[in-house]
């Protein structure tokens, strides 16, 4: 017995997060935490690292009682947690961050040529290579995630808490993450690993608990348990299918958006065609320009080459404002960054870009407003939250489904999508689905950018995939597979390496 | 899933947050209406908000300022400029235009604030900051260092000095700018692109806001505001100088809006916040006269009284999340 929690509560303000959970994490087990948004699981992660404290319970380690003020406590116990948005100084090297708050110091200064050696020895215990005098803020996310790890164990630590390490990954990457996974376990570690891939759990994880309404469902050996087990566990009933049928656009339905020969920061070039009725899946590594595409496109960050023109023959890409006024609307990557004003309502998020709609004299019509806004959101399926509070308290999945409602009520033909599940639960995900079908349906043009590959190919009637801000690809009909797409993002880095 | 009772709690708790300085607003004037029996006299109460009339007024367009993710330290210097500006010409032309001209050189100072900030991309504070200085040396061009007097000139006093139903002029137009710049705030669309430019920038520049433009708008309001201030408060002494104090009053306005509790981070706020923490400021100064207590506690009562309110507002934001 390692790690043991007894009876867990946590609360929320008036919100129970963990309701009585008592857990056994094996030394040296690869322990699983499932459930859906909300269920409490990064809660309970963050209780075992000690950013939390419990409200009630007791946290046990090695069969004594604990009780972290600080996450520094839980590392000085050998317990270290990495987060789903890396914490690094980004003006520091990867050496320098690594060993950040416990460097080799003389009389108050540092001493670098040990430093130096300090990570060296780590990096090749850790069994991979990053380089330690580069910037970490350079570093793309994947890499990122890895001065954590070495982070972790440059504390000696035992265990790894890892909240949705992949949720920020491309399909490589995450291969990658495996086996880092896989080696630091074969090194005797314990990880407890937060996910929402159940591929991803049942592949990595010799135990797995799950999670639902912060209760403790059930925690078995993966084993014992399926993809279906899974899901059927976390919703407390079966999820029918994970994809809508597939309908593709009729063969004579007209080109809805034509980009020609397209240059902008992080697209080297691109061209292509969406045609009506069509959703068109974009694929690729992370940082290949898939994002870049969508929002030059869109107008966030305009072109500095090429064109995206509309089936009207009008030109877009110079503002998000002229964009939407032309019919063009896009899903952006971040919802919290980039998509959602966090501290007004759902519906004065719905009615922003169309506020002008609602307007008499300038002055905003509530009534209109709420009636249409409301209207949007019934239809994307946005349940059990009140409109009129803050879209902060929502649930990941309704907040990304607030964003489908100012997508519909702007009227589009063409939809950019980014990423538009991430960090959304199973059954909002369905929902989701749904919606980009019957977009598509309806004959809008819908571009689907996402790093699950399942998504992609359940979803898209074409693929394309980038690499290195180019289209490499493209992908219709039996050609779409995961090998396919995989081999056509990779392709030339095997070949870049070895030149390298 | 919450549960319906985790739900009120949770409402609750925001409400209490929402209701925020004007709980101590109320205990502080029951509390001097209790102690001093010339507190609630329609003579102290009018004179106060007389007193406060330009404080309020830039308070209010400060808050636009501020909910529209900027700030603006200028507004100091720009009273100080407007009211110089509008002295100069009253001395030399006739009223109207005077006051034309003293609003006129707060809505340029505006203009500068807003372009430099949205345009050039520099940071508010740095450029408003750097604002207060070239707006302050102009307003010391304009009076060569001399008190410009208008004893002389009662046609320009009647802007700020006629009474109206018991009440004087300058308390009218401060209410009037006041409920107008709320209004704008609270209902118009405008008001609406203001949250969302101070709420998350980048998002509502994707949803298609004009988030340049509408800082922009917020710091030409705020000149504007300034310079009226400036006019309002030249006209009801009949004097106006230059002078370096006068860069206080941008920070007695922000410790207002603080104290109301709008955030300097932007996006929350509302005008009638500010109304009662400018207010609420002002009753302790008044309290301290008029309970002849010793005034020197009065600059720490405020200090410890702004940390408490800014403190107020992190803590319960930390505990939302």
């Amino acid at each position: 017995m390692h790690l043991e929690l007894a009876d867990v509560s946590k609360h929320f303000g008036g919100v129970r997060a963990l309701d009585g959970i008592s857990v056994e994490i094996e030394r040296g087990s690869v322990h699983a935490l499932v459930g859906e948004n909300g269920a409490g699981k990064s809660t309970l992660g963050r209780i075992v690292a000690g950013v939390l404290a419990p409200d009630g319970g007791r946290v046990l380690l090695d069969g004594t009682a604990v009780s972290f003020r600080s996450p520094r406590e839980a590392l000085d116990l050998g317990i270290a947690a990495i987060a789903q948005e890396p914490s690094i100084v980004p003006q520091l090297t990867v050496a320098e961050n690594v060993l950040l708050g416990s460097e080799p110091l003389r009389a108050g200064f540092i001493r670098r040529r040990s430093l130096r050696r300090e990570y060296e020895k780590l990096s090749a215990s850790a069994g991979f290579e990053l380089p330690g005098d580069a910037p970490a803020g350079r570093l793309r996310t994947a890499e990122q995630q890895k001065v954590e790890i070495l982070r972790a164990l440059s504390r000696d630590a035992t265990t790894i808490v890892m909240d949705e390490p992949a949720a920020a990954l491309s399909a490589p990457e995450t291969a990658q993450l495996h086996e880092i996974i896989r080696s630091l376990s074969a090194q005797g570690k314990t990880i407890v690993l937060i996910s929402h891939f159940l591929r991803e759990v049942l592949e990595l994880a010799t135990t797995v608990t799950i999670l639902r309404d912060g209760q403790v469902i059930r925690t078995s050996p993966t084993s014992e348990e399926t993809e279906e087990s899974l899901v059927l566990g976390m919703l407390g009933r079966p999820l029918t299918s994970a994809f809508p049928d597939k309908v593709g656009p009729p063969a004579d339905s007209p080109v809805v958006l034509s980009v020609r020969d397209l240059r902008a920061p992080g697209v080297a070039e691109a061209s292509f065609d969406v045609r009506a009725g069509e959703i068109v899946g974009l694929a690729g590594l992370v940082g290949a320009g898939r994002t870049e595409i969508a929002r030059a496109i869109f107008g966030a960050s305009p072109p500095e080459a090429g064109a995206a023109t509309l089936g009207s023959g009008l030109a877009v890409g110079r503002s998000p404002r002229d964009s939407l006024r032309a019919g063009v609307a896009m899903i952006p990557e971040s919802r919290k960054e980039q998509g959602l004003i966090f501290g007004r309502s759902a519906i004065e998020n719905v009615s922003l870009p169309r506020l002008g709609d609602f307007c008499r004299i300038g002055f905003v019509r509530r009534g209109a407003e709420r009636r249409i806004a409301r209207q949007m959101l019934e239809r994307c399926a946005v349940r059990g939250a009140a409109y009129s509070s803050p879209v902060r308290t929502l649930s990941g999945g309704n907040q990304q489904k607030v964003l489908f409602a100012r997508m519909m009520l702007c009227n589009p033909n063409i939809v950019l999508a980014d990423e538009p599940t991430r960090g959304v639960d199973i059954g909002a995900k369905r929902a989701i689905y749904d919606l980009l079908v019957s977009l598509a349906a309806d004959g809008l043009g819908v571009v689907l950018i996402s790093s699950e590959l399942e998504e992609i190919l359940g979803l898209a009637h074409r693929v394309l995939v980038m690499r290195r801000g180019r289209l490499v690809a493209e992908l219709e009909g039996p050609q779409m597979t995961e090998p396919a797409i995989l081999a056509a993002a990779f392709a030339d880095r095997s070949a870049g390496g070895a030149a390298a | 899933m919450q549960e319906p009772a985790a739900r009120f709690r949770a409402s609750w708790v925001e409400r209490l947050r929402s209701l925020g300085i004007l709980i101590p607003f109320i205990a502080l004037f029951v509390t001097l209406s209790l102690a001093s029996s010339s507190f609630f006299t329609k003579v102290n109460l009018l004179n106060i908000l007389d007193q406060q009339s330009a404080t309020l007024i830039i308070a209010a367009a400060g808050t636009l300022v501020l909910v529209a993710g900027g700030i603006d330290l200028s507004v100091g210097a720009t009273y100080s400029l407007a009211g110089v500006t509008a002295g100069y010409f009253a001395q030399r032309t006739n009223p109207a235009l005077a006051i034309f001209l003293g609003i006129g050189a707060g809505v340029l100072v505006g203009i500068a604030n807003g372009v430099i900030t949205t345009r050039l991309r520099i940071n508010a504070l740095i450029t408003t900051l750097a604002m207060s200085f070239v707006v302050s040396g102009c307003a010391a061009l304009i009076t060569k260092g001399n008190l410009l007097v208008l004893f002389d000139k009662p046609g320009f006093g009647k802007l700020a000095r006629t009474e109206f139903l018991t009440v004087n002029t300058s308390t009218w137009l401060m209410a009037g700018a006041v409920i107008a710049i709320g209004i704008v705030l609270a209902t118009t669309a405008a008001g609406r692109y203001m949250y969302a430019a101070g709420g998350n920038a980048e998002a509502a520049r994707l949803a298609g806001v004009p988030v340049d433009r509408i800082r922009v708008v917020t710091f030409v309001v705020s000149g504007a505001a300034a310079g009226l201030a400036g006019v309002i408060d030249t006209s009801r002494v009949l004097s106006a100088q230059a002078s370096s104090a006068d860069t206080g009053l941008a920070f007695t306005v922000l410790a207002g809006i603080v104290v109301g509790g709008t955030s300097i981070l932007g996006g929350e706020g509302a005008v009638w916040r500010t109304v009662v923490g400018v207010l609420f400021i002002a009753l302790i100064g008044n309290g301290y006269i008029l309970l002849g207590l010793d005034p020197l506690y009065e600059q720490i009562t405020m200090g410890v009284i702004l940390i408490a309110a800014v403190g107020l507002d992190v803590w319960t934001r930390r505990a939302r999340t």
